[in-house]
């Protein structure tokens, strides 16, 4: 990031208590201009309340929200130019499609020229030009998402803030609409803020995300950085898939060593985040199943990695590409590991396995109460 | 077969209640009232078919603008119950907290427990010569002499507003709180004031209700006898009282019936038009709320 005045958005220490309740601790983030950031965090975190604060629908208990280098801190919402997209989309059914779009421009009080011109424009844009007519009701989940957008983009926010938009799709069209937005975002070239709970539409969308946990912000990165590079223990657990272990550390030189677990298997690990964690540190060790190799007990020799387990195959989860199996190990647990499926002398429930992953692979962080 | 029967033997059985409802209190007297309407009256039970009851209507001033002002003074306690009665219900719907709208709501019924007599006594005790309020007013040294506010179109408006100003708020409060927080925070957010997001978006969405409201309160407005004649004495001029002179003073039964039906024709007018002026219809307001 540069340190010019490039940002839409920046945010200093915002917090944000409702009595008692701190709802958002000290969160400070800055967006550069035209990047799709998405904050992601599970139910009840404070992501919905740090973006009404943005918007202008709470006033925040503490810091500074500036958007184009202006502190908007006191300025009501329908002044900021900031434009949302709320969860259920907030379409006015008493309206068509192009009074929808057309009503941030009459209360501009823009000319009716103007507006019948640029809300022609903006439906062209979203590639549907000629619903102006319709109904909301008439529309189908993915029109009235993008008509939702376009009543915002029409206006030319600086910052676009969408919250969950695509919860109440179903799967398909999910999945069409991430595509679609990202698409959207680069057409327009306005920065999207996007709140949601779903890592996939995160990861996906976002140039950088941020990622959210009881009111703070645990780690903001590119999507590729949180995944491979969690700085904590709630983020690697929380991104993606992990199998995942607590114990103790019997050897190390700080970035790296020995740790023997609660199940009395001993790995090789790596410090996550950058951290020094000591001998004797209670710790967590998150290994992803990409990273975990199988082979057969037969080949048991060939296995490569630092770390191995013995095991038996529980079961397969067929998924495509994505299958994965479910391995037994000697002491008890099971663990996940992604294996390529050929249909073709493929693994079997109760054949004999080895298990293999190098201790770069084996993200270890210090124990952090419930996390 | 069996199950067959027995589904419409129930379903026969839940409708005869409201059928007989119908037919023997609504559909019967009313064929009655038209066809003694029709009746004109030639000589001692003597009788003839006629229009001559509306004719005499259409003749005698007095009437009509007896009708008339009981129609436009009807429109304006429904357009008052309306204006006090809005920001009320958008409180109870939107603003009051869970158990707050609970209290409120109750509060709002409290008078109804209350028969309309009794009411209508409470307000004469208020506004009588030796009332409350004018007994206060003399006490504080504000006025001199008593002052006697009874029997004028103010009080016989503020009176039926007080009695009519419930069945604007119910409606009102059950569409309002069918209406998604979000639009109005929508509102906001793309850039319109207060005012235009009332115009644009709450009153637009409320129409149902505000429709149904004010339907039920010019119904039983135009309808109401006692508030007008206990409130306004014989200042009142309310068609009611005509209706029931002609009936129990006059003892002129045809000339009632007539009368009777004018005001239902009228009102029914005026709620068609102002259906028509609204662009609502009876299906999506009165019979949803």
């Amino acid at each position: 990031m540069t340190e010019t005045p490039a940002y839409d958005l920046e945010c200093h220490g915002i917090s944000k208590s409702f009595g008692s309740v701190r709802a958002v601790k000290d969160v400070s983030f800055n967006i550069p201009s035209g990047s799709f950031f998405s904050i992601l965090g599970p139910s009840g975190c404070g992501k919905t309340t740090l973006m009404r604060m943005i918007a202008g629908f709470e006033e925040p208990s503490g810091g500074d929200i500036r958007i184009k280098g202006k502190s908007v801190l006191g300025t009501p919402p329908n002044r900021r130019n900031v434009k949302m997209v709320f969860q259920h989309l907030a379409l006015f059914p008493m309206m068509n499609v192009f009074e929808n779009i057309a009503y941030g421009l009459r209360c501009r009080g823009a000319s009716n020229d103007e507006i019948k011109r640029r809300v022609q424009d903006v439906l062209e844009r979203i590639a549907l030009p000629d619903v102006g007519g319709r109904e909301i009701h008439q529309l189908s989940g993915g029109q009235k998402q993008r008509i939702a957008i376009a009543r915002c983009m029409v206006l030319d926010p600086d910052v676009l803030l969408l919250d969950e938009p695509l919860g109440a799709l179903d799967l398909k069209l999910r999945e069409a609409m991430k595509i679609e937005l990202k698409l959207l975002q680069h057409q327009f070239n306005t920065t999207f803020i996007y709140i949601t709970h779903d890592q996939s539409e995160a990861l996906v969308m976002s140039d950088h995300v941020a990622i959210m946990n009881d009111g703070n912000f645990e780690q903001i990165g590119t999507p590729q950085a949180l995944y491979h590079r969690p700085n904590t223990a709630f983020v690697a657990g929380f991104v993606g898939d992990s199998n995942r272990w607590s114990g103790k550390v019997t050897a190390s030189d700080g970035t790296g060593g020995t740790v023997e677990t609660a199940q009395g298997l001993t790995m090789q690990f790596t410090a996550g985040g950058g951290l020094r964690i000591g001998e004797g540190e209670a710790v967590e060790i998150f290994v992803r199943p990409e990273f975990i190799n199988t082979v057969r007990a037969a080949d048991a020799a060939a296995a490569p990695g630092d770390n191995h387990m013995d095991g038996v195959v529980d079961s397969l989860l067929f998924n495509g590409a994505n299958s994965r199996v479910l391995v037994r190990s000697q002491t008890g647990e099971l663990i996940e590991a992604d294996v390529t499926l050929t249909g073709d002398g493929d693994l079997a429930p109760g054949e004999a396995v080895r298990l293999s992953w190098s201790a770069q692979h084996a993200m270890c962080f210090p124990r952090s109460g419930d996390a | 077969m069996v199950q067959k029967d027995v589904r419409r033997l129930t379903l026969i059985l839940l409708f005869a209640p409201f059928a007989m409802w119908i037919a023997l209190l609504i559909i019967v007297p009313h064929i009655g009232m038209v066809a003694l309407s029709l009746r004109e009256k030639v000589a001692p039970r003597v009788y003839e078919f006629g229009l001559g009851n509306y004719i005499d209507f259409i003749n005698e001033p007095i009437y009509w603008n007896t009708l008339l002002r009981t129609g436009s003074m009807s429109l304006l306690v429904t357009a008052l119950a309306l204006l006090i009665g809005f920001p009320i219900a958008y409180y109870i719907a939107k603003i009051a907290g869970n158990r707050t709208r609970g209290a409120l709501f109750l509060l709002c019924l409290i008078p109804l427990w209350v028969s309309d007599l009794i009411r209508a006594f409470g307000w004469i005790l208020l506004l009588r010569e030796t009332g409350v309020i004018s007994t206060f007013l003399q006490w504080s040294g504000l006025v001199s002499g008593p002052i006697e506010f009874l029997y004028n179109d103010v009080t016989v408006i503020i009176g039926l507003v007080y009695t009519v100003i419930l069945f604007m708020i119910v409606p009102l409060v059950s569409t309002l709180d069918g209406m998604d927080d979000s639009l109005v925070e929508a509102g906001y957010n793309l850039g319109g004031s207060g005012f235009t997001v009332l115009r644009r978006i709450i009153v637009p969405y409320a129409m149902p209700g505000i429709v149904s409201g004010c339907i039920v309160v010019f119904m039983l407005t135009a309808g109401s006898y006692l508030t007008p004649i206990l409130l306004g004495g014989k200042n009142s001029s309310w068609f009611t009282e005509q209706i029931y002179d002609q009936f129990i003073t006059r003892f002129n039964w045809e000339s009632g019936a007539a009368f009777g039906f004018l005001l239902l024709a009228f009102t029914s007018t005026v709620i068609w038009l102002g259906l028509k002026l609204s662009g609502q219809t009876l299906a999506n307001t009165v019979a949803k709320s």
